[in-house]
């Protein structure tokens, strides 16, 4: 705030520039690699089929970056706090996901039919468990500092995230464990014009697409949505319509983790490897995604959490694995820099 | 109705009410006049539950509320239309209108809401419109309908002349006088003494978190003291 009162020349040559071309930049940036490799293949094979399995890909592990990168921004939204503990509740999803596997007896062996209503049961679970996990950890580290700095509860969370990598360390050890593949996640679902969809992409994405609308009709329709919406806008003001701030606050942490849940079943399904560290990169990632899309912003969680999936997927067959954090974080800080706010990013209560 | 006990009300360490007693019957319009920093806004927020006295009484129909929460407080029948408007922003005018009766589930919603739009029919002409984009005085019609739409017994009012233009506020207090006319109980705090006098039965001076004056409107008018300190004569 002090800064933008100290005359820059290139600051504001920088503003006219956001202001000039900001959202064209922004799609041509974020065109430029499909659309170069599109090229590329084109003139090589003659078709996209490459491009489009990085694309089927891509969007398969961004909707489980989708999922975790909604309760980061709920809860920012409402409580304007990092809740760096939210990949940790992740990954606890995803270690209930396959002891919950063992405890109902789902293998491989089981028939369609049986493997869908084991299936569903986890989700179930998963989702059970990590939503309750995440109203616990608001409980226990948030809510008693709610009139506290600010910086007291953000160290609050990175302190329960630590806490909670380390139940994941004592339970199941120090590294990374493999789980029965049952849905042979990466066997061909069907194939169309050359392009791949294996049985992982489509549990992804059967999971995820409902969930997303599911909760985006819960928030725009229920009253208890309004009741969010409301308090991220202005809690005093909530307060004086009769919403009960904090049950409101655990609501959305319970939405946020329930989510996380699902996303948790999702990754320990397509990956068939989990350990206790994963909830940090994944929470680093969706927190990414969430910023990138406007943090507080449900649809821009969606699509940060999608463009990230696509970026991360043509860097990992194009450019290399060992590049794509640093492509992905170019692209964040090229985002940021031309609109600081995120792609669909919102005013939030501190900015007016 | 409504009767303030010796109640003191802190922000930290700091005592902003140091004290304050008062009293609102059925059916009367109360203001409470003075200066920036009067502790008159604290005084609401402390009715309202938003920032509860340590000590002292808050009783409302012989009941002490003074540590009940702000919903509860909602539910018994107190609303507020708060210091600075507070609309949602980013909702529409009806949305604004409709979380004002967030508790409510009676069958009456609807009608309440075209009696809001009466008493401002400006509302009316704006009621799709998101709340940010309007005018300050546009925004304190807002923030009263949705105060009345809780349909209050009590109806505390915290500055609606702040920020407006002088035409609006007139049109504003008319408008509260008709809400006072018929049957709400109006507690109004108002730095503007010359707007809250004309419209309120009784009134009390405060100064530093301490009621020093209070009288019928019509006499605190006349009160060479008043008049010199908050009526500008």
């Amino acid at each position: 705030m002090e800064a933008a009162t100290v005359p820059l020349s290139r600051s504001t040559s920088l503003r006219r520039l956001r202001e000039a071309g900001g959202r064209y930049v922004l799609i041509a940036l974020l065109l430029v690699l499909p659309v170069a490799y599109g090229i590329q293949d084109l003139s090589q094979t003659g078709n996209l089929s490459r491009l489009g399995n990085n694309l089927v890909d891509g969007l398969s592990n961004g909707a489980i970056w989708a999922l975790v990168a909604i309760g980061y921004t709920l809860v920012y939204g409402i409580i304007e706090l990092i809740n760096f503990a939210h990949g940790e509740v992740f990954m606890i999803g995803s270690f209930v996901a396959a002891g919950f596997f063992g405890t109902i007896g789902l293998t491989a062996a089981a028939g369609p039919a049986g493997l869908l209503v084991g299936l569903v049961l986890t989700l179930i679970a998963c989702m059970a468990a990590s939503g309750v996990l995440n109203v616990m950890i608001e409980r226990v580290a948030y809510r008693p500092l709610r009139g506290a700095p600010k910086l007291a509860p953000l160290i609050t969370a990175v302190g329960m995230s630590f806490i909670l990598q380390n139940v994941g360390l004592l339970w199941l050890g120090g590294s990374p464990e493999g789980i029965v593949d049952l849905i042979r996640s990466q066997e061909v679902f069907f194939t169309f014009a050359g392009v791949e969809v294996s049985n992982g992409d489509v549990l992804a994405l059967a999971v995820t697409i409902p969930l997303i609308l599911l909760m985006t009709a819960f928030i725009g329709g229920t009253r208890l949505g309004k009741a969010m919406r409301a308090t991220a806008q202005d809690p005093d003001a909530a307060r004086l319509m009769g919403i009960n701030v904090d049950t409101t606050i655990s609501m959305t942490f319970l939405l946020g983790g329930m989510l996380a849940g699902a996303a948790g079943l999702i990754y320990a399904l397509y990956q068939t490897t989990i350990w206790y560290f994963q909830g940090f990169t994944a929470g680093l990632i969706a927190f990414t995604a969430a910023v990138m899309g406007g943090i507080g912003n449900i649809k821009g969680a969606v699509l940060g959490g999608f463009i990230i999936g696509f970026i991360q997927q043509i860097s990992d067959n194009r450019i290399g694995s060992s590049w794509t954090p640093a492509v992905v974080f170019a692209y964040l800080v090229l985002i940021m820099v031309f609109k600081p706010s995120g792609l669909l990013g919102e005013q939030t209560r501190e900015a007016g | 109705m409504l009767e303030l006990h010796d109640i003191r009300t802190f922000y930290g360490n700091i005592e902003a009410l140091k004290g304050v007693s008062l009293s609102v019957d059925e059916g009367e319009c109360v203001t409470l006049i003075g200066s920036n920093g009067a502790g008159k806004s604290t005084t609401l927020r402390s009715i309202s539950g938003l920032t509860p006295p340590r000590f002292g009484q808050i009783l409302f129909h012989g009941r002490d509320i003074a540590r009940v929460p702000p919903q509860e407080i909602v539910r018994l029948g107190i609303s507020q239309s708060p210091e600075g408007r507070r609309c949602f922003q980013r909702m529409s005018v009806q949305e604004n209108l409709d979380m004002g009766a967030y508790l409510r589930r009676d069958k009456e919603i609807d009608a309440d809401r075209a009696h809001v739009y009466e008493l401002f029919p400006r509302l009316q002409e704006r009621r799709t419109q998101k709340a940010g984009t309007m005018s300050g005085g546009e925004q304190q019609m807002l923030a009263i309908g949705r105060a009345m739409m809780a349909r209050p017994k009590l109806l505390l009012l915290d500055e609606p002349s702040m920020g407006i233009a002088p035409i609006l506020v007139e049109r504003i207090y008319e408008t509260i006088a008709e809400i006072n006319r018929q049957g709400t109980t109006i507690l109004l705090v108002e730095q503007n003494a010359n707007y809250a006098l004309g419209v309120s039965h009784r009134g009390y001076v405060l100064e530093t978190g301490r009621v020093v004056l209070t009288d019928a409107s019509s006499s605190l008018r006349e009160n060479p003291e008043v008049q010199r300190a908050y009526l500008g004569t």
